[in-house]
């Protein structure tokens, strides 16, 4: 079996480094995407990023990617966000007013609760109900987070909840719907139990691909970033 | 629940891990991405490279031992230690560094952390702030004294006349998204944290503080979390020593009812 082919999306905001060499050490092939063409033949898209909405929208559109990315994720391909990559499929942001990409109801707000903010550190990560994405992680397990605001699915979108976390009040801090999958925290960051998430979403996506309905190979040449 | 962290700090001088009272007595450590790894799998929630590189080609060894770092730890990483400007904060970042720490620049120019926040945002911009304690003469009273600390910089040799108190704010109100507070009294020491500096700063800042600067044993730890309310411990020279190990520290931390991530060992 051929490596799964993970694009991850270059907005501008984030630390590529980290998130390519942990999908490269879980044995998947990771190109860094800025154009659409370089989502061609990918298996999977990740969405990274820390820091506001604003910026990343702004990039993403002067790059062109913000149909390509919103299709892909119509389509129910395989997709990872991460921390802000996450926040981007709400309608839109408290942090700076910016709309995001409207695939899940609901809004990005400020950990209002927060006794400490931003809120950073290990915190555990208490599931809603099972899913494949946290196999052979136990229940309540330790991932790393830095943010000040989340995601918050409005009541028609309760169905994306997948895992909860405390940090003062309550918030959502992972989703799953179909093949799209988005956490609040940093899975790359995360030590074993991260790389066991990142092996677990690049898994699926291969079962995705062998199932015959996942794109065509690549033609062209893209960057690799690591391998 | 947000656990308590354990950090070690590895000092870096061209491109190994040294051991000393920061600048003097250096002894060779070894390879920093080796016991960085070595740290992770002992639990280390994080790690922080401190730069003291005499050279300037320092620099340059310093990105690259950042990026082999990068590659096989999977724990956040944080680099200090003469990052002047917005570019060199990026290209440690593109390194692989999760966040950089302004120390001497930052108090030499304070907008250097607005800049900086601004292009990478809060969660990437830590504020390293080195603080002796100085007791001040009531002007009213001369019987009288009170104990304030001062903000000192070049590794504690040069004076600010900086209210460290007053500058920690400043430093979050342009945009750190965390303090890294250090007790250059009691640095090297082993005498223990200063918490009443730490408590100062923490009941009035809403940032996460890391405690620096005395640690000797799992006892201190806790009393930064406790007495002193950071969020977060580091300590350099009882992890390189092995005096104790992040382990032990972390279960005694856990035993006094402070929530830290237990990890559990790696099978050799």
């Amino acid at each position: 079996m051929t490596a799964v082919r993970v694009a991850v999306v270059d907005h501008g905001a984030g630390n590529l480094v980290s998130i390519g060499q942990a999908l490269a050490a879980v044995g998947a092939e990771v190109r860094i995407a800025a154009t659409p063409s370089e989502l061609d033949g990918a298996d999977m898209l990740v969405l990274p990023g820390v820091g506001a909405a604003a910026p990343a929208m702004a990039r993403l559109t002067e790059r062109e990617l913000v149909g390509p990315v919103r299709r892909w994720i119509a389509d129910d391909r395989p997709f990872l966000g991460i921390c802000l990559g996450l926040q981007l499929l709400f309608d839109g942001s408290d942090e700076d007013g910016a709309t995001t990409l409207r695939i899940v109801p609901g809004r990005t707000t400020v950990l209002e609760e927060a006794p400490t903010l931003p809120h950073i550190g290990w915190n555990q990560v208490v599931r809603r109900r099972d899913h494949p994405l946290f196999d052979g992680i136990p229940d309540g397990a330790d991932f790393y987070f830095v943010h000040s605001f989340a995601g918050r699915p409005a009541p028609a979108a309760s169905d994306w909840v997948l895992a909860e976390t405390t940090h003062g009040g309550t918030f959502v801090s992972a989703v799953a719907r179909g093949r799209r999958l988005g956490v609040q925290f940093h899975p790359e960051r995360s030590g074993a139990d991260g790389l066991r998430l990142l092996a677990n979403a690049v898994r699926l996506a291969a079962g995705h691909r062998e199932e015959g309905d996942g794109p065509a190979p690549a033609a062209g040449s893209v960057p690799v970033l690591a391998g | 629940m947000l656990r308590r962290r354990v950090i070690p700090c590895l000092d870096v001088a061209d491109g190994r891990v040294v051991k000393g009272t920061r600048f003097v007595d250096l002894v060779d450590e070894g390879d920093p991405p080796t016991l960085a790894a070595r740290y992770a799998a002992e639990g280390a929630d994080e790690l922080v490279y401190l730069d003291i590189s005499a050279a300037p080609e320092g620099r340059a060894t310093l990105l690259e031992i950042v990026e082999r770092t990068a590659r096989q730890v999977f724990i956040p990483l944080t680099v200090g230690g003469g990052v002047r400007s917005v570019d060199e904060m990026r290209a440690v970042l593109r390194a692989g560094a999760d966040k950089v720490s302004l120390n001497t620049a930052a108090v030499a120019e304070p907008s250097l952390i607005r800049e900086c926040a601004a292009v990478f945002g809060s969660q990437a911009v830590v504020v390293a702030i080195d603080a002796r304690r100085v007791t001040r003469n009531d002007p009213l009273d001369p019987t009288l004294a009170t104990v304030g600390w001062e903000v000192v910089v070049r590794g504690g040799r040069e004076a600010t006349g900086l209210d460290a108190i007053a500058w920690a704010h400043e430093a979050v109100g342009l945009g750190a998204g965390e303090l890294l507070v250090t007790s250059i009294d009691r640095d090297g020491t082993q005498a223990g944290f200063d918490t009443e500096l730490l408590r100062t700063i923490a009941t009035s800042i809403r940032v996460p503080i890391v405690a620096s600067g005395g640690a000797a044993g799992p006892d201190d730890f806790i009393a930064a979390v406790r007495d002193g309310g950071a969020d977060a411990v580091l300590a350099a020279s009882i992890f390189h020593r092995r005096i104790h190990a992040i382990a032990d520290v972390k279960t005694a931390m856990a035993a006094a009812g402070i929530p830290v991530r237990l990890v559990e060992p790696v099978a050799a």
